[in-house]
């Protein structure tokens, strides 16, 4: 579906038909003093030579340019990405103002969520995933609020190793509605402890985050049990989608909703945003899913066709009743995610999932052998804690004034972690990089 | 959609407001959606149902029911504890548009107070009720 601009003559016919001479008469209904009569105050058009030079200029003003080697994760990932993905994403087929659902106008575009849903569920080892929804923390709150209607219980626990900021937007969420929220603290082994949960009555779901917060795999299967033997629902939220080309999906280990950020999945990190807002679940919580669902269908002839399907949960048929308030979807991200993924393939996904691994493994033994603290002894898959000696901040400092950023410290999300730092390693370091970043840490 | 001459209202339930009805099934009652409801609903795809053992009181929302073009909520004609569903309608929903009263039955509970029941409408009362709708 394409967007042109209208020309001046489609302009003046318009406004003959409607009948008013000019544009300004058309808008003379809103009084004279609410109107801008001057022109907007932009710079004026620039060549590409120097628009080149002025993207050049500000990109050199920004705290961490492309040429930096950068060990930051925590939530949005540094992975290659093939260049024909932003190529057609780009196609205007796709690049739109606005999802446009139609199914008489939007085959394409309805196939292509199609698609999306259908290889997330593969990843996540689920029946069903939405359309997509804004980002993992998103995904995060609007799961739990499922849980809850799924169960009608009003309490829910959740691990204090998911993404600090998710449980924030899961608070600001929960905030003016009664449902409590039970925080579950980390072990000493980099998992979260489950004892609290058995003493909690009207239970709804339990959340965790695996790969969690500090890299490490929780137990999955473990805490599935914990959560059905209370008639709980296990949530399982991931902000990288990537993990599970190595290790076994949620659904495989007993989760009822699974929920994440898929940034990882073929799209740029572009400073925080957009995201992509991943929500799968069985099938028998299938009408309790918030957020649009693309379906497959036949027309009179027979022919296969997409449509949305399950449009009677949502607000604009449903009212207060609806499952949620979202009536759109993360389209463009969601199809960048598709192709991403149709890209890599099944073995695509697990010899990446696998380099990932590696290389995190090969920094975190190395890192081990020059006397750095590994606190957590729990598997990880790209991400882990390193405890560096106290005044590292000093260092910290000076390699990001040598263009290497080294991590995120821990300290002002979990105040106890002094001196930890969360390490984040991708395909996109070689050997030779980790091993000048092991020089510089310890030197 | 139905005249309201047209409906099939049989004597021996009794009716609420929001258009279930209820009759007692010896040591249960059984609940479901009448022929106004069906019809106004159209083809019925999906019943949401609550589990046994599930208590609710009258007006409650117990459950569900989902057609081609809208959701519509299930209360509770009377306030109880669930002792069976009609598990047929999983597969087969229609069962609803095609026998309201018989086979298209919802849900069979166990009563708080059997003077609820007997509170519901008659045939008259709930004819009347429509006539005024």
């Amino acid at each position: 579906m394409r967007y042109l601009p209208h020309t001046a003559e489609e302009i003046n016919d318009m406004l003959g038909v409607v009948g008013v001479s000019s544009f300004d008469d058309l808008f003379k209904s809103i009084p004279e003093d609410c109107r801008r009569n001057n022109e907007l105050r932009f710079p004026g058009p620039m060549s590409e030579w120097e628009l080149n030079a002025h993207m050049d200029s500000l990109s050199s003003e920004i705290s961490a340019g492309p040429d930096f080697k950068t060990y930051l994760g925590a939530g949005s990932y540094e992975h290659y990405i093939p260049s024909f993905i932003p190529y057609l994403v780009g196609r205007s087929e796709f690049a739109t103002a606005y999802t446009p659902y139609q199914p008489e106008i939007s085959q394409g575009t309805l196939q292509a969520i199609y698609e999306y849903q259908t290889l997330i569920s593969r990843l996540l080892g689920m029946d069903i995933s939405n359309a997509s929804l804004y980002d993992g923390a998103m995904a995060l709150a609007e799961a739990m609020l499922m849980a809850i209607r799924v169960t009608r219980r009003k309490k829910i626990a959740v691990s204090n190793l998911i993404h600090p900021h998710y449980r924030r937007v899961l608070r600001t969420y929960f905030a003016p509605t009664d449902y409590e929220i039970i925080e579950l603290n980390g072990k000493g082994n980099g998992q979260t402890d489950l004892e609290a949960i058995d003493k909690i009555d009207d239970l709804a779901a339990v959340a965790v985050q695996s790969p969690n917060f500090f890299g490490c795999i929780e137990d999955l299967q473990g805490i599935a049990e914990k959560a059905h033997a209370q008639k709980a629902l296990l949530v399982t939220c991931f902000s990288e989608a990537l993990a599970y080309g190595l290790f076994k999906n949620p659904g495989s280990l007993g989760a009822d909703i699974v929920c994440g950020e898929g940034q990882s999945l073929g799209i740029s990190r572009s400073y925080g945003g957009p995201g992509l807002g991943i929500l799968a679940c069985k099938n028998k919580y299938m009408r309790n899913i918030p957020g649009r669902l693309v379906g497959q269908t036949k027309d009179l002839n027979g022919r296969r066709g997409f449509v949305l399907t399950l449009a009677t949960r949502e607000q604009h048929i449903r009212r207060e009743k609806a499952t949620s308030n979202i009536c759109s979807n993360n389209s463009l991200c969601a199809v960048t995610a598709a192709m991403y993924m149709a890209t890599l393939g099944n073995n695509g996904m697990q010899a990446l999932s696998r380099l990932n691994y590696n290389k995190t493994e090969y920094l975190k033994q190395s890192l081990k052998n020059a006397g750095v603290n590994i606190p957590f002894e729990s598997p990880t898959f790209n991400e882990f804690v390193v405890e560096f000696p106290s005044g590292f901040e000093k260092k910290y400092k000076d390699l990001l004034d040598r263009k290497i950023i080294a991590g995120l410290s821990l300290e002002p999300y979990y105040t106890k972690y002094k001196s930890h730092y969360l390490l984040t390693v991708t395909e996109t370091k070689t050997r030779k990089d980790l091993d000048a970043f092991v020089k510089e840490v310890v030197s | 959609m139905k005249e309201i001459n047209e409906l099939k209202l049989p004597e021996d339930v009794r009716y609420s407001k929001d258009h279930e009805w209820a009759k007692s099934n010896g040591e249960t009652i059984r609940i479901g959606v009448d022929d106004y409801a069906q019809d106004q609903l159209g083809d019925i795809v999906f019943v949401g149902m609550p589990e046994v053992g599930d208590k609710f009181g009258k007006d409650e929302v117990f459950g569900s029911v989902e057609s081609v073009k809208a959701v519509a909520d299930l209360f509770m004609p009377v306030g109880g504890e669930v002792a069976a569903i009609n598990t047929a309608l999983e597969d087969a929903p229609e069962l609803v548009n095609q026998s309201p009263y018989g086979v298209g039955w919802m849900i069979e509970i166990k009563v708080d107070n059997s003077s609820e029941l007997e509170e519901l409408m008659t045939k008259e009362a709930y004819l009347a009720v429509l006539q005024g709708e």
